[in-house]
């Protein structure tokens, strides 16, 4: 649903620049990515931390952007308290100085929590993965890496993916034969970009774009798409629900960390640190996974998480093995660049 | 005395009207154009750097009095949101700045006296990395988003250049942006003209249907009305279905132009039906049938009766549509393919992912500006025909 | 009528089952002027419209000149419409308007502005040629729609109500206009219209129209002194009608026996059989009031009222047949309500119609 909701985001920054004055005592006003995710949340976080403390959580959703943090935070005096952010929201808000400073005594010492889920300003929700993703009812023959999805003769057909620089450049380089790890290594530098340039050149005509995490799951019940770059997370939820036989191609994936924080000078910013402290307990962390195939980054909360499910995580070791985590500082010098030079590349 | 009243009781009438305009018109564009025009940020932001790097030739390595500077400037920073606007500004001119103030800030904080910046972050030791403050501090171009905005940017020497090839297509998706909107306009316009006709040719319940039939997708959310074209237009769906059951084969009609331009014209299209509806209602049926009797064979009626007659109705319907269709974001973004992105997307990126909001109103000031333009020429073509109808 | 220039051959037409014109004929000789006169919906409009090429008939054959042309659209009919509500072009100037029809030929610039120029001036409105419709006065704008008809020299004239929307005395002006235009051009107009002083005064021959059929068609002194039915008589101007039975019948004259046992000898056109129930019309003009029944005919009445209308004063009466209206001159003695008079008039003055 993120890309459906933009507009709807925009308008809801503009009312937030033009809402000035004092606002009433609010409930507290927790952010999230919506959808099936936000469902299970409330199951598990929201509505449990409402009766434990007395206080009502009101839960909206949004669809992510840098612009949005930003718009929240220039009017002063933000509706929202919690927010669950990406890796560069994360970055830039923080640099910027947009969030409150996390209260890590609450939340059990840092060590608790696995090194890419710490920062000053939050902590890790969720770890989740983009990766190569097929409908396995239809492709014999499985593929294995993103050579073999740009490997249109063997595997004939179209190929989606996300619409934007990021992933797209990532993926292109592991398919030159560029190591996973030193793909960021590669791309920092304007050779390595205009390496993956040529390689998305290779596979150009036979791309979906897509831009909603709904998106790519359709296009591959549709057959639309042979394989498709996907999140996670989506795929065991479809195949759960719809008894699909969706294969998740672990190496070569992209995982990255989504965090909870709190955004300046909100109301709530107290209430805020006692519902991130209770959503980052082990025990509550460890529910979630029944409903949607997101790692922890409580390390405790690993250990708590049934086997069946714990081997649909990005975080499960068997799944890391040739995986890496997004480059957050990557990303966040150089999106506006690439952005610009992709959509100039996409227009040729 | 009852004058003044009389006025004063005017002006209270029409107040809302005026708020309304005020707050919803003519705010929202000054803001707009003033957030396009870059604000000497840089140079507030890092007064120090400004005055040691205003003698910098710009090509050997930065004096260590502005080293000194900029360390000073950070540190005096009151606050991080202090120095948002200058890392915005320094990373839209180079990538990069983002991390390396932000990890030059954190490492300064708490110290005092002489820093080693280079050994903080070794891009402090490139001139590349002064070369940005250098310039944004030395003058601020009030122009440079409008320019960007076009793929234009100004030399040092103030000429004015085309960006590279490949580094950004704002014009390319301007223009598409127009071509697109003309092209749906235009179907609207085959499909809506037709229809406006048959529709205030049959009275009763069958006019009735036929409005209904036109009006109904306005009462459907834009996001629904897309989604089905969505479905309707997959490679296995029912469109394609059809095409082959009698034989034709399927056709690519998602992710490209066809699927765009008949998704846009099925969500505009009573934007066009009804102006044009309304004026033919107007017209004397038996206008018509005067022209056929004095020998005018119904297509040379039509051409020298019914459409100057419609005229009007056409030119409102078809600058509805494509005024409408210009800003369209959501349409070209599910139906259409990489080609087929408008500049509406573009903005929203700038809005609210990097959150540059000078480039976002820039933008929008061009996509403004370029309506008005087209809106005078259609002026200047409706006024050199007085009288017509 | 010289020969059949437009004939209508046992013609119908039904809108969505509802008949409108009903199995009619009519020839219409070439230079002729026939109004078609009626009230609204007695199909008379429908004729037209058949005539023009707008509808189509649902039975029956219509031809112009020994040619069948029922099914040619209205373009190739060569028939000049002048509608009710002028239906001038408005995008177009005066000029504009009544070169289309030129234009459409695919005449020369020069001829096509001559004609104009002619047809223009015929209808006295040259000085106006580069005005558009919307500046005119009503009158104005149908002589405009007039000289569009004729411009062309069309075969048939076609007008719809032509006048209907004029105030009088335009109406009478126009009237004037049409009918003298039709002697100098020798035209064929078929006149359609609902008002019967005009189809009167402007037709050589007149159609009443009745419930989709043709009640009587000749010309007006014919169709206003012998009316064929009581429709008709009634329809054209005003009239008293008188039923009776036939007493004697004579040749040329008749007694007729009415209501309350009076005796009325009235003149005859065609056979009558005693017994025959019939009605008597006499039109209020052809009755004078008189102090003594010294006449073929005179009813014994009393004065009921009496209305002064500037060129004749109506007096109603109640005789023992019941009310009736005469219409006497002006000059004539003036009537006091109440008194008693005796209304007379001779056989010739009152027409049987049978009931």
């Amino acid at each position: 649903m993120r890309g459906f909701r933009t507009l709807v985001s925009l308008g809801t920054v503009l009312a937030g620049l033009a809402a000035a004055g004092p606002a009433p005592a609010r409930d507290l006003t927790v952010v999230s990515w919506g959808g099936t995710y936000q469902d299970a949340q409330r199951k598990i976080y929201f509505a449990p931390f409402s009766q434990a403390s007395g206080r009502k959580v009101l839960d909206e959703s949004w669809d992510g952007g840098f612009g949005v943090i930003q718009a929240k935070g220039k009017a002063g005096n933000p509706n929202w308290d919690v927010v669950q952010v990406e890796a560069e929201e994360l970055a830039l808000g923080c640099a910027d100085g947009l969030y409150e400073k996390l209260d890590w005594g609450k939340l059990g010492g840092k060590d608790a929590f696995i090194p890419s889920a710490v920062s000053e300003c939050g902590v890790g929700a969720i770890v989740w993965s983009t990766a190569l993703s097929y409908d396995a009812d239809r492709l014999k023959t499985a593929p294995t890496s993103w050579a073999d999805f740009w490997d249109v003769k063997t595997f004939p057909g179209k190929r989606g993916l996300r619409r934007g620089p990021k992933y797209a450049l990532e993926f292109a380089l592991m398919a030159d034969g560029v190591k996973p790890e030193e793909v960021y290594t590669v791309l920092g530098t304007p050779a390595g970009i205009d390496r993956a340039f040529r390689k998305l050149d290779e596979l150009k005509p036979n791309i979906v774009w897509w831009e909603s995490g709904a998106q790519p799951l359709s296009l591959l019940s549709s057959g639309e798409v042979v394989m498709t770059a996907a999140y996670n997370g989506r795929i065991s939820g479809l195949n759960r629900a719809e008894k699909k036989n969706f294969k998740v191609v672990w190496p070569g994936s992209i995982y990255a960390v989504d965090s909870w924080v709190i955004l300046k000078g909100a109301e709530n910013r107290q209430a805020g640190q006692d519902f991130i402290a209770f959503a980052s307990k082990p025990e509550n962390q460890a529910k979630l996974p029944e409903y949607i195939a997101y790692g922890l980054p409580n390390k405790a909360a690993g250990a708590l998480v049934p086997a069946a499910y714990a081997k649909e995580l990005p975080t499960d070791p068997a799944n890391t093995a040739g995986a890496i985590p997004i480059n957050a500082d990557f990303w966040v010098d150089n999106t506006e660049e690439l952005t610009k030079r992709f959509n100039a590349w996409l227009a040729k | 005395m009852s004058g003044l009243r009389q006025r004063l009781v005017a002006l209270a009438l029409v107040l809302p009207l005026l708020l309304f305009l005020g707050v919803f018109f003519a705010w929202p564009l000054v803001t707009m154009s003033a957030e396009a025009i870059p604000q000497s940020v840089v140079a507030r932001g890092l007064p120090r750097t400004a005055a040691a790097a205003a003698a910098w030739d710009r090509t050997t390595p930065p004096t260590e009095a502005m080293r000194e500077a900029l360390v000073a400037d950070l540190r005096a920073a009151p606050d991080d949101q202090a120095l948002a606007g200058v890392v915005q500004t320094l990373n839209s001119a180079k990538s990069g700045y983002r991390t390396l103030i932000a990890r030059t800030v954190a490492a300064l904080r708490g110290g005092e006296g002489p820093a080693d910046l280079a050994a903080i972050d070794r891009r402090w030791a490139d001139p590349a990395f002064w070369r940005p403050i250098a310039a944004e501090t030395a003058n601020t171009r009030p122009d440079a988003n409008l320019l960007a905005a076009l793929d234009l940017r100004r030399d040092e020497d103030g000429t004015i250049r085309s960006l590279p090839e490949g580094a950004s297509a704002n014009r390319r998706i301007l223009v598409r942006t127009f071509v697109i909107a003309g092209l749906v306009t235009l179907a609207c316009l085959l499909i809506g003209l037709p229809y406006a006709m048959l529709m205030a040719s049959l009275e009763g319940w069958r006019r009735q249907v036929l409005l209904a039939a036109v009006l109904l997708p306005l009462w459907t959310s834009l996001l629904v009305r897309t989604a089905a074209w969505f479905i309707l237009l997959q490679d296995n769906g029912p469109v394609n279905g059809l095409l082959r059951a009698v034989g034709i084969g399927a056709l690519p009609l998602i992710f490209n132009r066809t699927g765009v331009v008949v998704a846009m014209t099925h969500v505009l299209l009573p934007f066009m039906v009804l102006p044009i509806y309304s004026v033919l209602l107007g017209i004397p049926r038996n206008l018509m049938q005067a022209a056929g009797s004095m020998g005018a064979h119904p297509i040379r009626a039509f051409v020298e009766v019914l459409l100057p007659l419609s005229a009007r109705g056409i030119v409102a319907g078809a600058l509805l549509v494509f005024m409408a269709a210009i800003g369209y974001y959501i349409t070209p973004a599910l139906i259409g393919g990489p080609q087929d992105q408008m500049i509406s997307s573009i903005i929203a990126f700038y809005a609210l992912q990097t959150a540059n909001w000078g480039m976002a109103s820039a933008l929008g000031l061009v996509l403004l500006a370029i309506t008005i333009v087209l809106y005078a020429v259609y002026h200047r073509l409706s006024v050199d025909e007085p009288g017509r109808a | 009528m010289t020969d059949p220039f437009i004939r209508l051959d046992r013609v119908s037409k039904a809108f969505g089952g509802v008949t409108v014109v009903d199995d009619l004929d009519l020839t219409i000789g070439r230079g002729e002027f026939v109004s078609l006169l009626g009230p609204s919906g007695s199909g008379k409009t429908t004729i037209l419209m058949m005539l023009a090429g707008f509808e189509s008939p649902t039975a029956g054959t219509v031809s112009l000149d020994g040619a069948r042309i029922d099914r040619l659209p209205p373009h190739r009919r060569n028939m000049g419409v002048v509608f009710q509500s002028y239906a001038l072009f408005p995008h177009r100037t005066v000029a504009e308007n009544v070169a289309f029809p030129l234009r459409m030929r695919g005449m020369a610039r020069p001829e096509v502005a001559g004609r104009v120029a002619r047809a223009l001036d015929m209808v006295q409105l040259g000085a106006f040629a580069d005005r558009k419709p919307a500046q005119l006065s009503g009158g104005q704008q149908q002589r405009v729609a007039l000289a569009r008809a004729l411009v062309f020299e069309p075969a048939v004239v076609l007008m719809d109500e032509p006048l209907g929307a004029l105030d009088k005395q335009l109406r009478e002006q126009m009237q004037l206009d049409i009918r003298d235009i039709h002697r100098r051009l020798g035209l064929t107009i078929v006149f359609v219209t609902h008002d019967q002083g005009e189809a009167l005064t402007m037709s050589d021959r007149v159609a009443v129209f009745n419930k989709g059929r043709i009640e009587q068609i000749a010309t007006p002194r014919e169709i206003y002194d012998h009316p064929r039915t009581r429709f008709v008589a009634e329809f054209l101007g005003e009239t008293n009608l008188i039923d009776g039975v036939v007493d004697r019948a004579g040749a040329g004259t008749a007694t007729i026996r009415v209501a309350d046992g009076t005796a009325i000898e009235a003149a005859t056109h065609h056979a009558l059989a005693s017994g025959e129930a019939v009605t008597v019309s006499l039109r209020p003009e052809r009755l004078r009031l008189s102090p003594s029944a010294e006449a073929p005919n005179a009813l014994p009445a009393a004065v009921a009222d009496s209305v002064y209308h500037g060129d004749h004063i109506r007096v109603r009466i109640d005789a023992p047949t019941g009310s009736l209206i005469a219409r006497t001159p002006r000059g004539a003695p003036e009537w006091d309500r109440g008194a008693r008079t005796f209304a007379t008039f001779a056989p010739g003055d009152c027409w049987v119609l049978p009931r």
